[in-house]
C-alpha cells in the first residue's frame, strides 16, 4: 500500500528554516569540500547549522571536517545527528564505515526516505546537503521530499562543468525549486561562469581561487578556516544569509 | 513488573518510536485524503531484515496513537520474512539462513537503515553484493479499514 515513512518527513525538517542542497554539474568540482566549508562557515557566523552528506558512493564531508567514524548514534525517538564543531552531522559512513556501499536506484531512494523519515534534526538555521554529482537519484529524491528545498551550484571554470551545468538547470528550473545560485571553484580569474550565470539567468555568487593548503587542512577546522578558500565562504555566505526565501 | 513511566521512556529511546510515529502520521494523512470519519484496523507489515522489536514497535503505536482520533483503531502487525536474490547468478535466499553470520554491529547498522545491508550481506553462493531484497524490507501499511 503506502509508504508510512514520507508522512513523517516534513515533520522531521518542520524546524529547520533554510534546507540548501549543494549541487553540480560533473564530479570532481570540490562540492563536497565547499558543502562542508560552507556548514563550518555558517556555524562561525554563529548560526545552528545541520550538514547531511547524501553522496553515498563517496560519502566524505566527515574526512573534510575530521569527524571520526567511530561516532557512536544517539537513539531518541528516532536518532539525533551528532554534533561536531557546532555542526550536527548525518551521513550514511556513520553505519558503513568504509565498507563499500553498492546501492541501485530504488535503495538509494529507500535508504534516503529511512533517513530523513528517523533523524531528528530539531531547530536548525540551515540544513546543508551534499549530493552526488548531476541528476543523480539523490538530488530526485530530495527534490521530491523535502519542502522548500533551494539549490546551489558548485562548478569550475571549463567548459566540460559548464555543459553538465546547463543540463542540470534544465532539470531545476523544470521542478521548479529556489536556486540560490553558483559558486565558481578553483577560479583562474576568467570571465567564463560569470558569463555563463548571466546567461542562464542565475545569480552569480563569487568566485574560490585553489588552494594549495588544502590538501593538508583536511580534517582539521582550525586549519580549514585559515585557508583563502574559508574566506572566500564566508564572502559568499553574507550574500546567501541576506537572501529572502520564498516557499 | 515495570511502572508505566519507565517503560514509556525506554520506548522514546529507540527508533522503533520514530517508525511507529511514521504509521500513525500516515493514518492521518490517508483519514484526510478518503475522507474517512473512523479508522477501525490498520494491517502492517514488518520486514524481517529491520529486526524492528515487535513488542516496543506495538507499544510505541499505542502510546502515539492514545493522544489521537485513532486510540480505539487495532492496530494488526505480521512480520514479512525477508528474502534476497542475487543479481549475477540468480539465487535466492532467505535472511533466517544467513542472520547468524551477521555482528552485532552490523545488525545495528541494518536496523537503523536496512539497505545498509548491501554493505554487509553477500550472495552465499557467488559472494556477489549485487542482490535485491524480494521482500521483507521494513516497515509499511499493507491495508486500512475505515468508515466514511
Amino acid at each position: 500500500m503506502m509508504d508510512p515513512r514520507i508522512s513523517i518527513i516534513p515533520e522531521r525538517i518542520k524546524d529547520v528554516k533554510r534546507r540548501i542542497a549543494i549541487v553540480s554539474g560533473k564530479g570532481g568540482v570540490g562540492k563536497t569540500v565547499l558543502a562542508s566549508l560552507l556548514a563550518l562557515g555558517l556555524s562561525s557566523m554563529g548560526k545552528i547549522v545541520g550538514l547531511l552528506d547524501l553522496d553515498f558512493n563517496g560519502p566524505s564531508c566527515h574526512i573534510v571536517l575530521g569527524i571520526p567514524e567511530d561516532t557512536s548514534i544517539k537513539e531518541e525517538k528516532g536518532i539525533i545527528p551528532p554534533l561536531f564543531n557546532g555542526i550536527r552531522f548525518m551521513s550514511l559512513e556513520l553505519f558503513v564505515k568504509e565498507r563499500a556501499l553498492p546501492l541501485r536506484g530504488d535503495d538509494i531512494s529507500n535508504a534516503i526516505i529511512e533517513l530523513l523519515a528517523i533523524t531528528r534534526w530539531g531547530s536548525l538555521d540551515y540544513l546543508i546537503i551534499d549530493t552526488p554529482p548531476g541528476t543523480s537519484d539523490e538530488l530526485l529524491d530530495i527534490l521530491r521530499l523535502i519542502d522548500g528545498l533551494e539549490t546551489l551550484i558548485v562548478t569550475i571554470p571549463s567548459k566540460l562543468a559548464l555543459k553538465t551545468v546547463s543540463r542540470l538547470l534544465n532539470l531545476l528550473k523544470m521542478v521548479n525549486t529556489n536556486i540560490i545560485g553558483i559558486i565558481e571553484n578553483m577560479s583562474k580569474g576568467t570571465d567564463m561562469v560569470r558569463e555563463f550565470a548571466r546567461r542562464e539567468g542565475i545569480r552569480y555568487l563569487g568566485s574560490i581561487p585553489y588552494d594549495e593548503k588544502l590538501e593538508e587542512a583536511l580534517g582539521d577546522v582550525d586549519a580549514l578556516k585559515r585557508t583563502s578558500i574559508s574566506e572566500s565562504i564566508t564572502t559568499i555566505l553574507h550574500k546567501i544569509i541576506g537572501l529572502k526565501i520564498t516557499r | 513488573m515495570l511502572n508505566l513511566p519507565f517503560v514509556i521512556e525506554i520506548l522514546r529511546m529507540v527508533h522503533e518510536w520514530a517508525l511507529a510515529e511514521s504509521i500513525v502520521r500516515a493514518v492521518l494523512d490517508i483519514m484526510r485524503e478518503r475522507k474517512l470519519k473512523t479508522v477501525l484496523e490498520v494491517k502492517i507489515a514488518i520486514g524481517q531484515l529491520q529486526q524492528i522489536e515487535i513488542d516496543i514497535f506495538r507499544d510505541a503505536l499505542k502510546e502515539i496513537s492514545e493522544g489521537t482520533i485513532l486510540k480505539e483503531t487495532k492496530f494488526s502487525i505480521e512480520e514479512e520474512e525477508a528474502e534476497f536474490k542475487c543479481r549475477n547468478c540468480g539465487y535466492t535466499w532467505k535472511f533466517s539462513e544467513i542472520k547468524e553470520s551477521i555482528k552485532e554491529d552490523e545488525a545495528e547498522a541494518i536496523h537503523f537503515i536496512p539497505e545498509l545491508a548491501h554493505a554487509i550481506i553477500r550472495c552465499p553462493r557467488c559472494g556477489s553484493p549485487d542482490f535485491i531484497v524480494v521482500r521483507g524490507r521494513g516497515v509499511r501499511i499493507v491495508s486500512l479499514r475505515g468508515i466514511t
